[in-house]
């Protein structure tokens, strides 16, 4: 299958007084079409970061693309003029917001935020349009769509309104849909909810989705494939089995083991420690400093990729054969936590 | 909406009967006043007094009788000016000042407007940090001061403007700068403030992800949103534009109510004061309540908000 | 120890060592090593980088010096009248000239100085007070309470202060009193309405209930928790209203509701001088008009600087 979307070497650093944040240091990744993939991290790890750099929406200033190149069918979005990446928005390429309650504009009826990319992008109709916007609201389980157009928003719920964001963002029938926490600010019940929402609609429109969350409950639902992110690039890639089962580098165990699940045993174990300060990134791999395994290598040096199977690459050192000789780490990593 | 509407319009009701009673009561308790001594230097305006303010009968009864004849628009004679009513000083005085305030508050609002917006697009920019420690000039330097200013450079030293009076557009320029120029800045720096707040929010985000132009979602999206604190602080800045002309009308000499206000004022004609005062309270008071009508009719969630208001 | 330039380009170059694990007490923790400041120390860093605002302070400190030791730096009373001696310009005897009763207006700059600080500043800390009473109230107890506390606030809010000021002061005589009493008279609703909806918002919050949960005390959980986090908003709204009441002094002053004689406010100053402007005599409008202006406006833009150090949420 072809990749819809390659990112490539991504660099996305901020300006602020206090000196340059480099938020994203050097992302790849790629989608297929029709696929799923999930970016996961902490909160500050780049993940949202990097998805607004694919829609060209980081502020500038003092926000900045400084290298790689985001091929999307083959046309770099780095290089793209403004005009041509607001032909790309809405109608190629969709974003989902994280908070429903704020992503609709209170003072206009949703029938006008529904039809407006339509409009703007496509030349419709009036009527045209309120069939496209009625179609899509019955699309996403809005019952009563006719009526439902004139309202404004807060006249629906907080899981009503992230279906009309998601009406919103599929009403150009884009080919890449990318959600940024989509289901965060939502109750647990509407979070399945949507969740199901999300598998229906790919499976009726083929639309490829990124999703960007830092819940694997999330994920285990609806992601094909992981990329795990942390202070700015990506240490983990693999399919949502080999990331959950199989994980190779401490941060993802770390993760996984933070989470409640029901098919395991044991306590929950918190990850010490919060990520590095990224005005000043480490030199080295920047988990070392709250990893139970750091190796005078890790300080110094980032780690080289490893592939372990087709699309289970991981950055750690620990994979490097001569980790896998050194007699101490042997003895921690085999015997779980060090004292 | 008729449910916000017709409690706006109580609140608009109370407040004018409060200061109406407030008004009288001041007036009655005070000594010095009409009410109280039984000595005015003028026959006629002694008459016209006792025949006005019911001055005969007991308190309750001139209470009543006063509201009674304000409900008719009917403010009472003048002591000072024989012969004059509060009703002819309005008459000559109110036209003029209301011009001055409604081409001051139109001035104001259209470019504070402007250059709210530019400040708030250009954020950090120089166009910004110029328009806004103009802002806080403009809302440090009182009226009064700027309008002897504007008349001693303008005016005086080069003679570009006429002064005094209010008989053609030339004549209005400066007392309108000089009225505008606080509530200018204020609205400047506001419409910056939530036109900023408003930008950063995800209804923005979303916007832009929709592939509108920048033009489109500054109109469509920011600015109906940034604009709706602005008609909040409309009465406030009608009210601040109001007091303003007393000084303004002072210092142009424009023959305006205001003039008429301060000259009462320092001769303490009283009635002419009291008249006044209410006149100027019911019209401010009817401002506000035309604001909240608008603020509900551009916020949709004030329908349903059970609490109305903000 | 340094990465070597060869080791990166080439990880093969690693020496085996590297690959031992590190001891927990030689690895050195890095991430805490900020200190952590409160929350007033924090504020007052960023305050400090806010070169306006920190201008505006020393202008207002330096002013505060001035109005008590001014005076006190010439031989001049403020009100003895020297007729023959009126519209001096300014000079090495009169600093700043003399005025059109031959006062001089150096002495008189700085008693202006007393007045207007004076009347500001008591004014807005009575608003304080009756606001942070009102409103800690109607925030705090909610409900009914709130209910009717607020639409006593929203008549209020209607009434047009200055024209009751005015009324006021025609009926009681203009004095510092009565100035005062006539400007806080209305001027504490705004405080009341922004420490309610502080309160409001903050009532919610965790720690607060928690407080309460373990049985705290109202009044207690009032001065413990609510005040140190209502303070932020109350101190820029004070800040924000001294320039307020040293602007309707003034205006009062010029329609000839001022403070009277043996005091003279900047406003009452500037309304002498303006005959006496337009025949060339500026320094006579000038010192007041400056020092009005740029008190307004240190108070201003400190206030500003004071908003933004303060909330660094709401930071522009």
């Amino acid at each position: 299958m072809e990749n819809i979307l390659e990112v490539k070497n991504l660099h996305v650093t901020f300006s602020t007084y206090g000196g340059n944040v480099k938020a994203v240091r050097g992302v790849d990744f790629h989608l297929k079409k029709g696929e799923t993939l999930a970016i996961v991290g902490e909160s500050g790890c780049g993940k949202s970061v990097t998805s607004n750099s694919i829609m060209r929406l980081i502020p500038n200033p003092p926000g900045r693309i400084v290298a790689g190149n985001i091929l999307f069918n083959g046309e770099d979005l780095t290089k793209a003029s403004e005009k041509r990446m607001r032909s790309i928005r809405g109608v190629d390429i969709s974003m989902i917001f994280q908070d429903p309650m704020t992503a609709l504009n209170p003072t206009l009826t949703i029938g006008t935020q529904l039809i407006e990319g339509l409009v703007q992008h496509h030349k419709v109709t009036a009527k045209q349009a309120k069939r496209k916007a009625i179609e899509m609201l019955e699309l996403v389980g809005i019952p009563n769509p006719e009526e439902r157009l004139k309202q404004y928003p807060h006249q629906f719920s907080g899981g009503m309104r992230q279906r009309i964001v998601i009406a919103i963002a599929l009403i150009c029938e884009p080919e890449l849909l990318i959600a940024d926490e989509p289901t965060t600010a939502l109750d647990v019940t509407i979070q399945a909810q949507i969740l199901e929402l999300f598998i229906k609609i790919q499976k009726e429109t083929g639309v490829s989705i990124i999703l960007i969350t830092h819940d694997l409950g999330v994920v285990a639902k609806i992601a094909d494939r992981i990329a795990v992110m942390y202070a700015g690039k990506i240490i983990e890639t693999g399919t949502k089995r080999e990331i959950f089962y199989e994980a190779q580098h401490p941060y993802t165990k770390g993760l996984l083991h933070s989470v409640p699940r029901l098919d395991a045993r044991g306590d929950l174990k918190p990850i010490d420690g919060s990520p590095p300060d990224l005005f000043s990134p480490p030199i080295g791999c920047p988990f070392a400093a709250r990893c139970p395994f750091t190796m005078e290598v890790c300080d110094n040096v980032f780690p080289v990729q490893t592939n372990l199977s087709h699309h289970h690459i991981v950055n750690c050192w620990l994979q490097d054969p001569r980790a896998k000789k050194s007699k101490s780490v042997r003895i921690t990593v085999d015997g779980r936590q060090p004292t | 909406m008729l449910r916000y509407t017709l409690k706006r319009l109580l609140i608009a009701f109370i407040t004018l009967w409060i200061i109406i009673s407030i008004t009288f009561l001041l007036m009655i308790s005070v000594p010095g006043s009409p009410f109280n001594t039984d000595k005015t230097s003028n026959e006629t305006v002694q008459a016209n007094l006792e025949a006005h303010y019911n001055l005969d009968e007991p308190y309750f009864i001139q209470y009543v009788l006063y509201l009674k004849s304000i409900a008719t628009f009917d403010f009472g004679p003048s002591i000072k000016q024989p012969n004059q009513t509060v009703n002819d000083l309005l008459g000559r005085g109110f036209p003029i000042s209301f011009e001055l305030g409604m081409i001051t508050i139109v001035v104001a609002v259209i470019s504070g407007i402007t250059l709210g917006i530019f400040s708030a697009l250009k954020h950090n920019g120089i166009i910004d940090y110029l328009a806004m420690g103009f802002a806080v000039l403009g809302i440090s330097i009182p009226n009064f001061i700027l309008a002897t200013l504007l008349i001693q450079k303008l005016a005086v030293d080069y003679s570009i403007f006429p002064v005094a009076t209010w008989a053609s557009p030339s004549h209005m320029v400066l007392p309108v700068l000089a009225l505008a120029t606080g509530p200018m800045a204020i609205i400047a720096r506001l419409t910056r403030s939530t036109m900023l707040e408003v930008l950063t929010q995800d209804y923005i985000k979303m916007a832009r992800a929709k592939g509108l132009s920048p033009w489109k979602i500054t109109i469509k999206h920011a600015l109906r949103n940034a604009l709706m604190p602005v008609v909040t602080i409309m009465g406030t800045l009608l009210a601040a534009i109001l007091t303003g002309t007393f000084v303004i009308e002072q210092i142009f000499a424009i023959p305006g109510m205001g003039k008429y206000f301060v000259e009462s004022i320092n001769q303490r004609d009283y009635p002419v004061i009291m008249g006044t005062t209410v006149f100027y309270s019911a019209f401010l008071i009817l401002m506000l309540f035309l604001v909240d009508i608008v603020y509900g009719l551009l916020d949709p969630r004030i329908k349903l908000h059970k609490k109305g208001g903000k | 120890m340094k990465a070597d330039r060869d080791i990166e380009m080439n990880p093969a170059s690693i020496p085996d060592e590297w690959f031992e694990l590190k001891k927990k007490d030689d690895r050195d923790r890095e991430g805490i090593a900020r200190p952590s400041l409160s929350y007033w120390q924090d504020a007052w860093r960023r305050l400090r980088k806010n070169t306006m605002a920190m201008l505006g302070l020393l202008f207002l400190i330096l002013l505060g010096v001035m109005a008590i030791f001014g005076p006190m730096m010439t031989p001049y009373e403020v009100n003895v009248q020297n007729l023959p001696n009126q519209y001096q310009p300014p000079s090495s005897e009169h600093w700043f000239g003399t005025d059109s009763a031959g006062r001089d207006v150096f002495t008189r700059t700085w008693y202006g100085a007393r007045i207007s600080l004076f009347v500001g500043l008591v004014a807005a800390l009575i608003d304080v007070f009756i606001g942070i009473v009102y409103g800690g109230i109607s925030g705090f107890k909610g409900g009914r309470t709130d209910n009717i506390m607020m639409r006593i606030i929203e008549i209020l809010y209607g009434i047009p202060s200055l024209l009751v000021t005015i009324l006021l002061l025609v009926v009681l005589g203009p004095s510092l009193f009565t100035i005062i009493l006539a400007l806080t008279i209305t001027g504490w609703v705004g405080m009341a309405r922004i420490v309610r909806g502080q309160v409001l918002q903050i009532k919610n919050y965790e720690f607060v209930l928690a407080s309460q949960s373990f049985g705290g005390k109202s009044s207690r959980i009032i001065r413990k928790h609510l005040l140190p986090n209502t303070m932020g908003p109350i101190i820029v709204q004070m800040t924000l209203s001294v320039p307020t009441a040293i602007f309707a002094e003034a205006f009062l002053s010029f329609i000839g509701l001022g403070i009277q004689a043996p005091f003279a406010s900047w406003g009452v100053m500037a309304n002498d001088a303006l005959g006496a402007i337009l025949s060339g005599n500026w320094w006579t409008l000038f010192f007041p008009a400056f020092f009005i202006s740029f008190t307004m406006f240190a108070f201003n833009v400190l206030g500003d600087g004071l908003q933004d150090a303060l909330d660094p949420k709401l930071r522009k």
